[in-house]
C-alpha cells in the first residue's frame, strides 16, 4: 500500500487547510490539508494528541497497583485498560492459567465494556449519520434528532449502554472505579442475587442487539454503493484470535492478515509481538505509527478494531453474531468488507456476540464459586493484550527486584489504527475537497471519516469550552485566508482562529 | 420534598479534572435546611446512561471543571439540546436532558449547571491551588443552594454563565 499523498515532494509550496477540534487541554484531534498550487490534496494528515504521559506515570509505583492506576487513563475504556494489566501481571505473578471462575468473570467484565462501549458509538454517534445522511443540517445530525424521529430506538440505545455498564458495576462492585481483576485473577465471583438480577434484562439485551444489527444493514444496503465507497481504501489487518480461529475479545494468539486476506502470521505468542510489530514516529505527530514488519514501514500499516476482527476471525461461538458475521462477509460479493463505514455494521454484529457472550456466560455455575486466585513463578516482565472494543490493546510492563514499576509500553487502538485513520480522511478529502472553499459539508464529511474509528482520546478533552470543529485554511504565504468554526452549540461562522 | 440529583464528573487522577469528583465527596455530608431526597451521581464523564438518572428527578445539577468559566465557578441553567460532536469521549449535560426527554418520553427536570474554574489537567497531579479555591467557594455556594432548592430560587442565583 503505497501512500502517495502523505508526503509532498515541496511542502513549502503547499497551501494548508487545518481542521482543528478545539481544545485547550491535551487531547484534541487536528487535520491538516496541504493543497498545491491547483488545490488540489497532497497531503492529509489526523493529529490526535497521544498521551504517553501514562507510561511515566506509572513508573516507581508497585506492579499490584497498576490494574486500578490504569483505569484513569480513559474513563471511556477503562475496563479494557483495566483488564490488559492484569493480564500483564498475571505474567508477572507467574499465572499461566487462571482458575476458571477468574476467567469467565473477566470475560464477562469485557462483555459488559463491549456491549456498552459500541452501543454508545452506535447510538450516539454513528447512527444520526447514517440516518440522516452527511449533508443533513447539523441540528439533525445528533442523538436527540434519532430520538425525535425513531424514539424507541433512542429509548433502546440508552438502556443498552445501561445494561452494559449495569455488568461492569456488578461485576468490579462499583459504577465507577471498581475494580475486579487482581494480579493472577480476580477479587470477586458473583452472586446468585447478581447473576440473577444480571438475567432479568439479558433476553431483551439480545433482541435490541439483533434489531441494531438489522438496522444498520438496512440503513447500509439502501446506499450500499455510497457507503461502500466512502473514503474507500484496502489494507491489512490485525487481532487476536483463538486457537480454533473464532474471534476473542480477552485472549488469543495474534493473527495478521494482508489486504487480499492471506494470512502473514497466525497464533503468534502475543508477549512477542515486537517480532512482529514495529512502531516508527514522524516529525509531525505525536503518535507513533505501529507497522507489520513483514511488510515494512511503508506497506505494513494495518487496521485494527471490529472490521478488522470480523474479518479476521473464522467463525464466532454465538450463533446470532456468526450468522450476521457471515452475512456481512457475503453482502454484494464482499464489496463491504474494506468500506470504513462497515465498522458501523461490524461493530453492531459485535454487540450482539458480547451480548450472546454475556447470556452464555450466566447460566455458567463457575461465575459464583469462590477459586479465584493463583500464582507462580514470578518474573520480571508482563505482557497483556485484549480486544479493547476500539481494537487491540497491548500493555506491557517490566518490574525491578523490588516490584516497582521500571518501564511501560502501551500501544493502544487507535495507535494502531493511526495510518489507516489518516489514509480515510485523506481519501475522503480528495473525494469531496476542490481546495477552493472551506464548506461545512466537507467538515461532516471529515467527521464522518474519523467517527468511523471513534480514536480515543485519553479523555484530556474537556467537555466544557470545547468547540467541536475549526477549519483554517492557510496559503502558501502562510496567510490566513479562512476559519470555519463550528462552536458547541451547532452553530457555524467564520472568524479567525481560535488558540487550539 | 424535592427530588434531586447531582451529577458530578471528571477524572480524579488529571489535576483540576478532579473538581467535580471532589466537589461531590465536600458536599456528601451536606443536608439540606428542610428535607429533600438528595443523590449525588458521580462518574469519569457524562454519557447516555446518565439520561436514567433523571427519570423520576424534580431538579438536576450538573458539576463539572470547566476552562471558560470565570473565578471562580458559574451557574446557569441548562437547557436540552444538541450535541454536535467527532467523538464519544464527552457529552454535555443538555444532551444528557434531551436524551432524557426522548428515550423516556416525559420532560427531563430542570437542569443547572455549575462550573468551577480549572487550570491544570496533567495526569498524576493534585488539584491545583486556584482550583482548590475555587472549589471551596463553589462548596460553599452549594451550601446555599441547599437553603432552598427549587428552580425558581436557583434561577435568582445564576451567575457568571458557564
Amino acid at each position: 500500500m503505497t501512500i502517495p499523498s502523505e508526503t509532498a515532494a515541496h511542502p513549502e509550496t503547499l497551501r494548508r487547510v487545518v481542521i482543528d477540534p478545539v481544545s485547550r487541554v491535551e487531547g484534541h484531534g487536528k487535520v491538516t490539508l496541504l493543497l498545491d498550487a491547483d488545490n488540489r490534496i497532497q497531503q492529509a494528515r489526523l493529529h490526535i494528541v497521544e498521551f504517553r504521559g501514562f507510561e511515566k506515570f506509572v513508573q516507581g509505583r508497585p506492579y499490584w497497583e497498576v490494574p486500578v492506576l490504569v483505569q484513569r487513563l480513559c474513563g471511556i475504556c477503562p475496563v479494557s485498560h483495566h483488564l490488559a494489566a492484569s493480564k500483564a501481571m498475571d505474567m508477572i505473578v507467574g499465572a499461566t492459567e487462571l482458575t476458571p471462575t477468574a476467567d469467565k468473570m473477566r470475560r464477562l467484565l469485557h462483555y459488559g465494556q463491549i456491549l456498552q462501549s459500541h452501543a454508545l458509538h452506535f447510538f450516539y454517534l454513528s447512527s444520526p449519520d447514517l440516518l440522516f445522511g452527511f449533508d443533513a443540517e447539523v441540528a439533525r445530525r445528533n442523538v436527540v434528532a434519532v430520538a425525535a424521529a425513531y424514539p424507541e430506538l433512542a429509548k433502546q440505545g440508552v438502556l443498552l449502554r445501561k445494561y452494559g455498564q449495569e455488568v461492569i458495576r456488578v461485576t468490579s462492585g462499583k459504577r465507577v472505579h471498581g475494580s475486579c481483576a487482581v494480579p493472577g485473577g480476580v477479587n470477586k465471583h458473583l452472586t446468585a442475587d447478581e447473576r440473577d438480577y444480571l438475567l432479568a434484562d439479558i433476553d431483551q439485551t439480545v433482541d435490541w442487539s439483533r434489531a441494531a444489527v438489522a438496522l444498520i444493514k438496512k440503513m447500509y444496503s439502501e446506499r450500499k454503493d455510497f457507503h461502500n465507497g466512502f473514503g474507500y481504501f484496502q489494507s491489512a489487518y490485525l487481532g487476536l484470535i483463538r486457537a480454533d480461529g473464532a474471534l476473542d475479545f480477552y485472549h488469543g494468539g495474534l493473527r495478521a492478515r494482508n489486504a487480499h486476506g492471506e494470512i502473514l502470521f497466525d497464533h503468534v505468542d502475543y508477549a512477542t509481538y515486537w517480532d512482529h510489530i514495529f512502531e516508527v514516529t514522524k516529525p509531525w505527530s505525536y503518535m507513533k505509527f505501529p507497522y507489520l514488519r513483514a511488510l515494512g514501514p511503508e506497506e505494513g500499516w494495518y487496521r485494527v478494531g471490529p472490521l478488522a476482527r470480523i474479518n479476521n476471525c473464522d467463525f464466532m461461538t454465538t450463533p446470532l453474531a456468526d450468522a450476521e458475521r457471515i452475512a456481512f462477509r457475503e453482502f454484494d460479493h464482499g464489496s463491504a468488507t474494506h468500506a470504513n463505514l462497515a465498522y458501523h455494521w461490524t461493530r453492531m454484529i459485535e454487540m450482539l456476540h458480547a451480548a450472546e457472550g454475556i447470556r452464555d456466560l450466566l447460566r455458567d455455575p463457575d461465575l459464583l464459586k469462590n477459586d479465584l486466585v493463583v500464582t507462580g513463578e514470578r518474573a520480571l516482565r508482563g505482557v497483556g493484550v485484549i480486544e479493547a472494543p476500539r481494537g487491540t490493546l497491548i500493555h506491557h510492563y517490566r518490574i525491578n527486584e523490588d516490584e516497582q514499576i521500571v518501564r511501560a509500553n502501551l500501544i493502544v487502538s487507535t495507535t494502531h489504527n493511526n495510518e489507516a485513520m489518516n489514509e480515510a480522511v485523506r481519501q475522503v478529502a480528495l473525494q469531496y475537497l476542490d481546495g477552493a472553499e472551506v464548506t461545512e459539508p466537507l467538515l461532516n464529511h471529515i467527521e464522518v471519516a474519523i467517527r468511523a474509528y471513534d480514536p480515543c482520546l485519553s479523555c484530556a478533552t474537556h467537555a466544557l469550552g470545547q468547540m467541536p470543529l475549526e477549519v483554517e485554511l492557510i496559503d502558501a504565504a502562510g496567510h490566513q485566508v479562512d476559519v470555519l468554526r463550528r462552536d458547541a452549540d451547532g452553530t457555524v461562522s467564520h472568524g479567525p482562529a481560535t488558540d487550539g | 420534598m424535592t427530588r434531586l440529583v447531582v451529577l458530578a464528573w471528571g477524572n480524579p487522577s488529571r489535576g483540576d479534572d478532579a473538581l467535580g469528583p471532589e466537589f461531590l465527596r465536600c458536599v456528601e455530608r451536606l443536608v439540606p435546611a428542610v428535607p429533600h431526597e438528595v443523590e449525588l451521581v458521580t462518574d469519569f464523564q457524562l454519557q447516555p446512561e446518565h439520561a436514567t438518572d433523571l427519570v423520576g428527578r424534580d431538579l438536576a445539577l450538573f458539576v463539572d471543571a470547566s476552562v471558560v468559566v470565570p473565578v471562580p465557578f458559574g451557574f446557569d441553567a441548562v437547557v436540552p439540546a444538541r450535541d454536535p460532536t467527532f467523538t464519544s469521549h464527552a457529552m454535555s449535560p443538555g444532551a444528557v436532558l434531551a436524551a432524557c426527554a426522548e428515550a423516556f418520553a416525559q420532560p427531563p427536570p430542570p437542569g443547572f449547571l455549575l462550573a468551577i474554574r480549572g487550570e491544570r489537567f496533567v495526569l498524576g497531579d493534585p488539584i491545583s491551588a486556584a482550583g482548590r479555591r475555587n472549589l471551596r467557594d463553589a462548596v460553599e455556594f452549594y451550601r446555599q443552594l441547599l437553603s432552598d432548592i427549587s428552580m425558581q430560587a436557583w434561577r435568582a442565583a445564576t451567575r457568571n454563565k458557564p
